[in-house]
């Protein structure tokens, strides 16, 4: 499983790369691993929203399952990735680069305390 | 009988909610009301019921036995005896919903033939596999735009020349949703560009019936041009036959399409069950309510169909559904798809022409009785507005005498309007029919 080092991490197995108060954000290689093939994706939030961390902001959908993808810090979203929505199979071959979701303009940098480093994500106890 | 819970079940649950036996739970009922005395007759035999039944439904007249003239949302057209017969085979009359595809396959290729003669007559990308009548299709209409932009518009804008009965449905499905839904009360007599005024960027949607409720066609351009300029949803109610002659409502760039499809080879039965139909733009598909049959290959790469799309939440995640219908009308739909079929793109053609030329004899013979008159300004399909020297609904008791069912009085939805008759026409009315019409109301009008 590809976690890079330079990400945070989500419980819900969402990354974040932070750069000054932008962060993107997408969903982990373990998660597109878990889901197996993403057949949809949508956006549920407008460009200019403001979401708080935990919120949701995206549904993925596979040939499987349907998950929420929640917001891993609170802001303001400016910018969408429209390329997922004529090919969500890019969460499943680039989760860490062309299939980012979402930009966030933080509005408090202190939430990314509460995300893990690449290591605690790695060894995170899985239930299932 | 199959009772799915024992006596100790029953026993159990009582308990838990600390109530002695079942009838305790009836308490607050009024004595007099509980288990009346049901003063029924003896019974009578098989032979004598059918025959009291019988007589019963003497009592009833159809438009096999009038000559009728009355459509405001239900039409009389004829329907080729082969679709009966298709219908009430067996393998389509008695099959249960294709969940299963692989022992579906002839309900799920009729409903994706139908589907796609639905996109080929509006002009639209997709079509769902169809809802229950035209009502809940305008409704899934007005709850598709209010979801679409996630609650954030809040307005929605309905021609007073919808059908009132659509209206009322789209308020109760709406109902306990925070949404402002204006235009209504402009007059009946508004067109298009009254609409266009109400338009602001707080406008999930904007609804038109096309031909309208009174049988007039609009141009709808520069609505939807407008209703497009704040990124609103545009929605067009149409009548199905009359696509054979006039512009699909994709050539106005609509979003969706809604309509009756009662014409589609359905009879009129007392008001159902009928037939919703509801297209949309490719990139609403997920939007759309009910469900979508696809064509597909099977393993061995033979043409298969299956339901291809429910939208998730439904079934998987129903707390987030915006929608709670995900069948479909699937014996109805059937019978429009073989009555297409039947007809052709030509016969669909004529069909509507034939509506047409019809109508507007009619409306030429009505107009020259003395005290009758038809706007002869606005375009209009097979039914018009008659404006009548007396209360239509005194013209239609005239008109009963003679055997006539005459139009719609439009006084019972529009209190304005109580001297205006809806009459409709199709290929049903022969000359002869239409000329007995305008005589009994020359004949009437001198009383």
């Amino acid at each position: 499983m590809n976690t890079p080092a330079d990400l945070k991490y989500s419980t819900n197995d969402e990354w974040i790369r932070v750069e000054g108060d932008v962060a993107t954000m997408g969903i982990t290689d373990y998660a597109q691993d878990q889901l197996s093939d993403i057949v949809f994706v949508e956006i549920v939030a407008f460009e200019g929203d403001s979401l708080e961390q935990g919120e949701t902001c995206a549904v993925v959908e596979s040939v499987k399952a349907a998950a929420d993808v929640y917001m891993p810090v609170g802001g303001e979203i400016t910018a969408i990735n429209q390329q997922l929505v004529d090919s969500p199979e890019l969460i499943n071959q680039d989760p860490y680069g062309n299939a980012w979701l979402i930009k966030i303009k933080m509005a408090d940098s202190r939430e990314l305390d509460g995300l893990m480093d690449a290591d605690t994500y790695k060894n995170l106890e899985r239930d299932h | 009988m199959y009772i799915s819970h024992t006596q100790a079940d029953r026993e159990a649950m009582l308990k838990i909610i600390g109530v002695e036996k079942l009838e305790d739970l009836f308490q607050c009922l009024p004595d007099e009301g509980k288990f009346p005395e049901l003063s029924l007759p003896d019974g009578i035999t098989e032979m004598e019921a059918l025959d009291e039944l019988q007589y019963i439904s003497t009592a009833n007249e159809t438009p096999q036995e009038l000559v009728s003239f009355l459509g405001a949302g239900a039409y009389n057209h004829y329907i080729p005896a082969a679709v009966d017969s298709i219908l009430m085979r067996s393998e389509f009359y008695t099959a249960y919903t294709p969940y299963q595809p692989e022992i579906a396959q002839g309900t799920l290729q009729a409903i994706f033939e139908y589907q796609s003669l639905i996109a080929a007559l509006t002009g639209m990308d997709v079509s769902n596999a169809s809802h229950y009548d035209g009502a809940t299709a305008v409704a899934e209409a007005v709850n598709m735009a209010y979801h679409n932009f996630r609650g954030r518009k809040k307005k929605i804008i309905l021609s007073p020349s919808i059908h009132p009965h659509y209206r009322e449905t789209i308020h109760t499905y709406m109902d306990g949703v925070n949404l402002e839904i204006i235009g209504e009360d402009l007059s009946p007599e508004s067109g298009p560009d009254d609409l266009i005024k109400l338009i602001d960027d707080q406008t999930a949607l904007v609804m038109v019936q096309y031909p309208d409720f009174f049988g007039r066609i609009y141009d709808l351009t520069k609505l939807s041009t407008a209703t497009h300029e704040q990124k609103s949803l545009f929605s067009v109610h149409i009548n199905p036959i009359s696509l054979g002659l006039i512009k699909p409502p994709s050539e106005f760039d609509a979003d969706i399409v809604t309509g009756e499809g009662q014409p589609l080879g359905i009879p009129m039965s007392f008001g159902g069950p009928y037939l919703g139909l509801f297209a949309t733009k490719k990139q609403y598909v997920r939007k759309m309510a009910g469900r979508l049959a696809g064509e597909t290959v099977d393993t061995e790469g033979k043409r298969g169909y299956v339901l291809t799309l429910n939208t998730r939440e439904q079934h998987i995640r129903r707390e987030q559904a915006t929608s709670n219908i995900c069948t479909n009308q699937g014996l109805i739909a059937l019978a429009s798809t073989v009555y297409l079929s039947l007809l052709g793109k030509n016969g669909l053609q004529e069909l509507a022409r034939l509506n047409y030329h019809k109508a507007h004899y009619a409306a030429e013979k009505i107009s020259a009785v003395p005290g009758f008159t038809v706007n002869p300004v606005q375009p209009f399909f097979n039914e018009f507005v008659v404006h009548c020297p007396v209360p239509a609904k005194e013209v239609n008791q005239s008109l009963l005498k003679y055997d006539i069912l005459g139009g719609y009085d439009l006084g019972q939805d529009y209190p304005d309007l109580t001297h205006e008759l809806l009459v409709a026409v199709t290929e049903m009315n022969t000359r002869s029919e239409i000329d007995f019409l305008a005589a009994v109301l020359e004949e009437e009008s001198h009383d």
